[in-house]
């Protein structure tokens, strides 16, 4: 009985957070162009999405943004964090809490001062001031997230490896880096999922020649949704689903590599 | 001792097939100290989480002073626990932890405070009532879950591996205190450990177990001095175990002689093992002088006595003796009568209850 | 050796100073003044924007936002700690699938979960469909409060299961077998002690929804259609449309201080329960 209650409890839930996105999925297929209407069996939508120049270019945006910003706040944050780690007290505690600002703000917050920022000093919005914001807001999750690992390390492990000959760099490379690699690899897994989800600060810092998905879908979904954004969506969503369940197959740490 | 508090009969539990307690029996009088003594895996934390009602019993039957007390909730049973690790509430501080189960009765603040402040008088941890129980040692933690036990006044206190955290020299403080304390506060404890040496020193008797059988029950004593079988004599302390053969009552033959010994009623000829404890084996320095040669193979010194291993022809005997003979030394052995105990073959087989 | 390794941070502190504490300080200039925002010069000291922020229609603006984010904030709290719950006390071979499902969601597009929303409620989607075959009448809930709150609760609940889950599953089961046995009940036991263990993630939850409840513009942008405008929208009228950065900057400078007072009050009430703990 108890275990019944728990079931449908959990059943209504994960009804309420799949119900949208279920209904997406059936949109695609659907040939009736209303919502709300089913008019029939049709694939055209994700013929009709190969063809769309305009969610093409947002796609591409979307991904090439992502990447890079993932390479270069995950490169930053790195250093950074190592850098910070062996700060003084003061300065460390200082620096971090800066560091915290971008992820404690309101996105909207940090978006309006970076198109204040970019204005002001005439950078023209566009893809670079886009690729800026997205490393500002990414770096921090990166610091945040090797941070921990560093504070595990052995504190004389590096001097470890100086004392048999390592030159700084060659220690930092050998035998600092690696053991920190899970905690890298992590933050590279936040900001990228963070950066390509990103709508807010895209969406003041992108200016009008650019777009990603989110402003695309942002700025459809106020005058009316081409169906074949629902046929991208439910080819993400699949992925991601795959991707998953992939993951989770393979390993128990499921769990920890989502968290 | 008194009359009956707890009777387990037929007591099973099995995991995913994997029978952990095997038809257990046993009998538990008022202001006994009980332990349950065996190896990891042997049954004995899984009986206590029966008795304390954290596992439902697939059969048998646990009476609690006659009544049965399978179905009853950890809540509903007159039983505390002081648990493996403690178990305290990190969010409350020790006054509030040990007040707990009062606070769940509904006691008035007056009633706790008292028992409270008692209690911990008892402990030894006066004045600790606001500390925070993550900043006490591992010691004042131990008597924090003992004090949050006993304020409830059970008439059972079941205690898991309690000094298991603990390091050697506090452990030997403890075990000396808990026994105090059972003493004076007079209620029963079944105490689980795989200490051997700490199930002699506290018990009343000892249930040893093994593999979810019950090996043997008896004082400290029964247990050292006559273990039933090769697991327990093995298992309880170093000993000797030699393959035999029972001649008749009270004749045993091994290693090429017939000894005397106390033990009757097996077959005439009956494979038996016999039991030797290695302090009872007595060294001459003129080999004659003993019912068994050999020559020294080794010697360690152990503070108070020398472990000798000596070789026979046919085995290493282990010997505690005060003096030392040499490596290579040719001695004679003696064993008392009374120092030989025989036991049937079957290895593991359970014993009957008293 | 540290002092060498120290200088790894340097680039990013000098990144940190332009990026992140310049363009503040930039909002915060606008915010007290008045004039033209493309020539410094003109910029003359004002607190004009702030008085504009008091005026009744914007503190009604602002009050709405903090009201429909602690609704959403309470009810993400009651439908996600028994999930939390559920899952922390599923069998662990199955607590990550659980787990799992309840994250993919929001692996999905934001925009696009909040847009499907729209097509389920607008006032001739798929609930009114429904409801209409099934002969009820129609609901008007999009666009509305009532839509925005089902927004917001939708977006932000696995924000509160997640840190309700990872505290509840790391509680020592022990510790509730010690509570049953000293006499609490099951329920009991989840008050006394399950519980009060639970409420620094219960804390990091609720911050976790409260602050993106309160400043988002997309959610009530699409699901509540202007009817009921909340400071995020409002910040980014001033900054998008109205092109007024004065008003648009004190408006966020607020939202900064408000998020930043209910954030040191929620972090008191969780350092609170600690100190009650710790030796004088």
């Amino acid at each position: 009985m108890k275990k019944a209650a728990k079931r449908i409890y959990m059943g209504l839930v994960f009804l309420f957070l799949y119900a949208p996105i279920i209904l997406l999925i059936v949109y695609s297929f659907n040939s009736s162009k209303s919502r709300g209407q089913w008019g029939g069996f049709t694939l055209k939508w994700y013929a009709e999405l190969l063809q769309d120049r305009q969610i093409k270019e947002a796609l591409y945006f979307t991904i090439i943004i992502a990447v890079l910003a993932t390479i270069i706040s995950t490169i930053f944050g790195t250093l950074a964090a190592i850098g910070i780690h062996n700060m003084k007290r003061f300065p460390r505690s200082l620096s971090l809490n800066i560091n915290n600002l971008p992820v404690l703000n309101p996105d909207i917050v940090t978006g309006v001062a970076l198109m204040t920022l970019f204005i002001s000093v005439n950078i023209q919005l566009g893809f670079v001031s886009m690729l800026i914001a997205h490393i500002v807001f990414c770096t921090p999750y990166v610091i945040l997230a090797v941070l921990p690992k560093l504070r595990q390390l052995n504190r004389h492990i590096a001097e470890a490896a100086m004392d048999l000959g390592a030159k700084p760099s060659y220690a930092l490379r050998k035998v600092i880096i690696p053991q920190i690699t899970p905690g890298i690899i992590s933050g590279a897994l936040i900001a990228f999922t963070l950066s390509i989800d990103d709508f807010v600060i895209s969406f003041f810092t992108a200016g009008t020649q650019v777009t990603n998905l989110s402003i695309l879908i942002y700025s459809m979904a106020k005058r009316g949704v081409k169906p074949s954004i629902n046929a991208l969506s439910t080819i993400m969503f699949l992925t991601v689903l795959v991707l998953l369940l992939l993951i989770n197959k393979k390993s128990d740490k499921g769990e920890e590599l989502l968290l | 001792m008194g009359k009956n508090l707890i009777e387990l009969k037929n007591l099973t539990k099995s995991y995913n097939g994997v029978t952990a307690v095997d038809s257990i029996n046993m009998t538990i009088r008022e202001k006994e100290f009980v332990t349950l003594l065996g190896p990891s895996g042997c049954g004995k934390t899984t009986t206590l989480r029966m008795i304390g009602g954290f596992e439902d019993p697939d059969d048998g039957e646990i009476l609690f002073e006659g009544r049965l007390l399978n179905n009853d909730p950890p809540y509903k049973r007159n039983i505390n626990t002081v648990f493996q690790r403690y178990a305290l509430f990190p969010h409350l501080n020790v006054f509030e932890n040990v007040a707990f189960g009062l606070r769940i009765k509904k006691k008035s603040n007056e009633e706790i405070r008292l028992k409270v402040e008692k209690m911990l008088k008892m402990v030894d941890l006066e004045g600790f009532d606001k500390r925070n129980v993550d900043s006490l040692s591992g010691g004042q933690q131990q008597r924090v879950a003992i004090a949050r036990a006993l304020v409830n006044e059970p008439k059972l206190l079941l205690l898991d591996e309690p000094l298991g955290a603990l390091d050697l020299k506090l452990r030997k403080e403890m075990q000396l205190e808990l026994l105090d304390m059972q003493r004076s506060v007079g209620i029963t404890f079944i105490y689980v450990t795989h200490d051997q040496e700490e199930a002699l020193t506290m018990s009343d008797t000892i249930v040893v177990m093994n593999k979810g059988i019950i090996q043997q029950i008896g004082t400290p004593q029964d247990i050292y001095n006559e273990p039933v079988n090769r697991f327990v004599a093995d298992f309880i302390g170093e000993s000797n175990i030699i393959e035999a053969n029972m001649i008749e009552d009270f004749r045993v033959h091994f290693d090429g002689s017939d000894f005397d010994c106390i033990d009757k009623g097996f077959r005439p000829d009956e494979p038996v093992d016999v039991v030797i404890r290695p302090e009872d084996i007595y060294l001459h320095s003129n080999p004659a002088d003993g019912k068994i040669q050999g020559t020294v193979v080794s010697v360690v010194f152990k503070g108070v006595h020398y472990e000798m291993l000596i070789d026979d022809g046919n085995r290493e005997y282990m010997v505690h003796n005060t003096t030392m003979f040499p490596v290579g030394s040719s001695v004679g052995m003696n064993v008392m009568p009374a120092d030989i105990q025989v036991m049937k073959r079957k290895e593991e087989e359970p014993c009957e209850e008293e | 050796m540290r002092r060498r390794m120290k200088l790894l941070a340097y680039p990013y502190s000098a990144w940190m100073m332009i990026f992140i504490i310049f363009p503040l300080l930039l909002v915060l200039l606008y915010s007290l003044t008045s004039g033209d925002i493309h020539d410094f010069s003109s910029l003359q000291f004002s607190l004009q924007s702030y008085k504009r922020v008091a005026e009744p229609i914007f503190l009604k603006v602002i009050g709405n936002s903090f009201a429909l984010a602690i609704i959403s904030t309470i009810f993400c709290f009651i439908i996600g700690y028994p999930v939390a719950m559920i899952i922390a006390r599923a069998n662990p071979r199955h607590r990550g699938k659980l787990l799992m499902f309840i994250i993919v969601p929001m692996w999905m597009n934001f925009l696009l979960r909040t847009y499907a929303w729209m097509a389920i409620l607008s006032p001739n989607g798929v609930l009114n469909r429904f409801l209409n075959v099934i002969g009820l009448q129609p609901l008007e809930i999009m666009p509305g409060e009532i839509a925005v709150l089902l927004g917001m609760v939708y977006n932000f609940l696995p924000f509160m299961i997640l840190p309700i889950y990872t505290v509840l599953v790391k509680i020592d089961r022990n510790l509730l077998e010690a509570a049953g046995d000293l006499g609490a009940n099951k329920v009991m036991t989840f008050f006394r002690v399950e519980f009060p263990l639970s409420i620094p993630g219960v804390v990091s939850g609720i911050t976790m929804v409260f602050m993106p409840a309160v400043s988002t513009f997309v959610i009530s942008g699409l699901l509540g259609g202007g009817k009921t405008p909340l400071i995020g929208d409002l910040i980014e009228q001033q900054f998008m449309s109205d092109r007024n950065w004065h008003f648009g900057s004190s408006l966020s400078i607020i939202l900064m201080i408000m998020i930043l007072i209910s954030m040191a009050v929620m972090s008191r009430m969780d350092r609170n329960d600690e100190k009650e703990r710790k030796p004088v």
